[in-house]
């Protein structure tokens, strides 16, 4: 048997165990960060752990190391099994793992140095601006490549999201980090954007990035992993289409949402404004696709821990999503903008939609890619997912209330029209929802490690059998396994007879994963059923 | 045409998403390059009457801000609201910002704007302020920076950051002033010799006599 036919699931595991990695120490940075705002004396007098050296990393290690890996490992994973083909080019995509890795590795050498570009989200300097350009391109073409010799005559939904995701970032990274150098070392250089200009492209690249399209590529993992635990395909193929193409319209219309009542002018922010709420389209389209996707399933979440990461996930980006579209208002903007509610809102993409989706995928990814029947411990799991959800919460409430708090207290005038609150007033008052937020940190923190020891112990398991057969047994085994012809009667989880076949709203477009194809007949679904 | 073309061929798709996407930035980005107010208003790239690039000491200075990530707590924008003109002082505009490569607007307030602090603080407050902040504003939570005090420039950078700024100034903005020939020839002895604690308090109170630093007022 040709194993050039098997699929590439090395840099899958190297993007997935760096993901984990990543997700440790850049959530450790995280709860270092938010203790020091609790407790200021954490700061240590050390230039490179003061808060603001210390949150840049924060944010590129969770934007670039955890979600950009675990997107680089489930698109990588998915692309191949809903395309029924190897990845395009082995070489390119090591390269891609290298060089990512690279990246990160540099960041870490520059970011606490205070080598910053100083632009929110893409701080990185120029000679990894660069770098980040090569590997990026090298993913689109290893991505698009494997879709181009695909063995299905459609593209999958699923990877509408994660392509979308990588052309978007592509043409936001090589705009907003035009500059030019001034020196090598220390790296440094100057955006090419002056001013206002500079603020509406960084808002154009962070609302890109940030609030649209990263977390949109997890739609791509919802896609893919949530039709795939749940034995049948998405709820409705044409919202599906709707969503996917009033997002790319409007997502990046709506960048100067964020900067509503500044300097820009206000024309731009009035668009801005109006394209962001009109955002609410592809959201809520996502949002009931995915709950009516599991509508006749509830039940299956007493014992499906993996659907009650999918689920969850999915109700932390209706509350983003609906956050989002609520604060795009001017006048309910110029209420939230720069206080605690800001973070509580990122927070509920970061750790609730975008954490959620990872831990659910990556604990049914994990066994599938090291060929064993489960996770090592599903108790743990079960532990993870409880601090996970009351971690989360923690950090939402506390700081969207801080935010509040700040807000009312900034605008607060006492009767003869003077200012009630200074300003450290309003820093005082928070100390506590600070305190409760590290906690909610540290809390998600613990379900992080939790689950990286579950994987390791699980990974663990394998190693002999893996290390014996390396070279011959398990290329065949995943051959057998995994050979694309196979791939629709691989390992679904099986349907429970008792609740009958899910009926699409259309027969004909109903999404599935593992054909690629919408012909709802060649569904496993349907073969299991009929 | 049928949505099933697009879903069968990945360069049709593509092509899609990439001119879709791009008209966000055609229609929002690229006019603000061609904006223009009456003379001395100011607009996205035109500078508000009397503004000047920043000094050689004060550009060295806001680099010690954007590498500290000062922007990642304190705004530098003033909104136009009643309470927050009241904090702050008048409310910032487009013109204000033209020498700024890159803007330093910020995303959250965990202290307060920076736009026009300098017009109300000594240079004395702000050296025991960054030292110790919680000794001049009892309650603070931001970070002491004593390093910058023990830090001496060396300006080898200044020259550098000097004719960039020009090269920016002229790409970007039709009447920026730019630096003469003589100012960047002085840029660094100007610097040298000076701690980082100095270039950052110049930066923060350019006083109104010879704008360029935070505290120049809007016209």
């Amino acid at each position: 048997m040709n194993t050039h036919n098997t699929y590439n699931y090395t840099v899958v595991r190297q993007f997935a165990r760096m993901t984990l990695v990543w997700g440790i120490v850049g959530m450790g940075i995280g709860v270092w960060a938010a203790a020091e705002l609790a407790f200021p004396s954490l700061n240590l007098g050390i230039p490179w752990l003061s808060f603001g050296r210390l949150s840049p990393v924060h944010s590129s290690l969770l934007l670039f190391a955890f979600g950009g890996n675990a997107l680089f490992a489930t698109s990588y994973y998915v692309v191949q099994r809903t395309c029924h083909t190897r990845l395009f080019n082995d070489g390119l995509a090591a390269f891609t793992f290298w060089g990512w890795q690279c990246v990160i590795v540099l960041a870490l050498c520059t970011l606490p140095y205070g080598m910053t570009s100083g632009k929110a989200f893409a701080e990185l300097e120029w000679p990894i601006d660069i770098l980040i350009t090569i590997v990026w391109i090298a993913y689109a073409v290893v991505f698009f490549g494997t879709i181009v010799q695909r063995n299905t005559s459609y593209v999958y939904v699923a990877n509408w999201f994660f392509g979308a995701y990588i052309l978007a970032v592509a043409a936001l990274h090589i705009l907003n980090s035009a500059a030019l150098p001034v020196g090598l070392w220390p790296m440094k250089s100057y955006s090419l954007y002056p001013g206002t200009v500079d603020a509406m492209v960084s808002a154009w690249y962070s609302q890109g990035l940030v609030d649209a399209f990263m977390p949109g590529a997890f739609f791509g993992v919802l896609y893919y992993f949530l039709p795939r635990q749940l034995g049948h395909p998405v709820y409705s193929y044409r919202l599906i289409v709707v969503q996917f193409w009033t997002f790319v319209s409007l997502a990046l219309w709506a960048a100067s949402q964020h900067l509503l009542y500044t300097a820009l002018p206000d024309w731009t922010q009035s668009l801005g404004m109006v394209c962001a709420v009109f955002l609410i389209a592809p959201f809520l389209a996502g949002v009931i696709n995915g709950f009516m996707t599991v509508s006749a399933d509830w039940h299956r979440l007493h014992s499906d821990i993996i659907l009650r990461f999918l689920v969850l996930a999915l109700f932390f980006y209706g509350v983003e999503g609906l956050e989002g579209v609520v604060t795009s208002i001017r006048s309910v903007n110029a209420f939230t903008q720069y206080t605690d509610w800001t973070v509580s809102h990122v927070h509920a993409a970061g750790l609730g939609w975008i954490g959620f989706l990872a831990f659910g995928a990556f604990y049914a990814m994990l066994p599938r890619l090291f060929n064993i029947e489960q996770m090592y411990s599903i108790p743990l799991i079960l532990l993870h997912f409880w601090f996970a959800t009351v971690g989360t919460m923690l950090y939402l409430l506390a700081l969207g209330g801080a935010g509040m708090v700040q807000s009312l207290m900034w605008y607060a005038q006492n009767d003869d029209g003077t200012l009630a609150y200074r300003f450290v007033e309003s820093l005082q008052v928070s100390h506590p929802l600070y305190v409760v937020r590290l906690l909610g940190g540290m809390l998600y923190l613990a379900g992080m490690c939790l689950m990286t020891y579950n994987a390791w112990k699980t990974v663990a398991s394998t190693l002999p059998k893996a290390r014996k057969n390396e070279d011959s047994v398990s290329e065949v085994d995943s051959v057998i396994d995994h050979h694309p012809a196979e791939v629709h009667h691989d390992s679904h989880p099986p349907l429970d007879p008792r609740h009958g076949p899910h009926r699409p709203v259309d027969p004909r477009h109903s999404a599935n994963p593992h054909t690629g194809s919408q012909h709802s007949s060649e569904s496993p679904a349907h073969h299991a059923d009929h | 045409m049928s949505h099933e073309v697009v879903e069968k061929n990945i360069g049709l798709w593509a092509i899609m998403v990439l001119v879709i996407m791009s008209t966000a930035g055609l229609g929002e980005i690229i006019p603000l390059f061609f904006l223009t107010a009456p003379k001395g208003v100011g607009s996205t790239v035109e500078p508000v009457r009397g503004l000047q690039p920043y000094d050689a000491l004060r550009l060295e200075g806001r680099d010690i801000y954007i590498r500290e990530g000062c922007a990642h707590c304190h705004t530098q924008m003033v909104r136009p609201f009643q309470p927050e003109t009241q904090r702050y002082g008048p409310f910032s505009v487009a013109g204000e910002s033209v020498y700024d490569h890159p803007a330093l607007w910020g995303i959250k307030r965990t202290g307060p704007d920076l736009a026009r602090v300098g017009s109300g603080y000594s240079d004395f407050w702000h050296r025991e302020h960054l030292r110790d902040p919680a000794s001049v504003v009892p309650g603070s939570i931001m970070p002491a920076y004593p390093w910058l005090a023990e830090t001496v420039m060396d300006g080898t950078l200044t020259t550098t950051k000097m004719r960039t700024m020009n090269t920016l100034l002229r790409l970007t903005c039709r009447t920026c002033a730019v630096y003469a020939e003589k100012d960047i020839e002085a840029g660094p002895a100007k610097v040298r010799g000076s701690t980082e604690e100095e270039a950052l308090i110049a930066y923060l109170n350019g006083d109104s006599d010879q704008p360029g630093g935070l505290g120049h007022p809007a016209p």
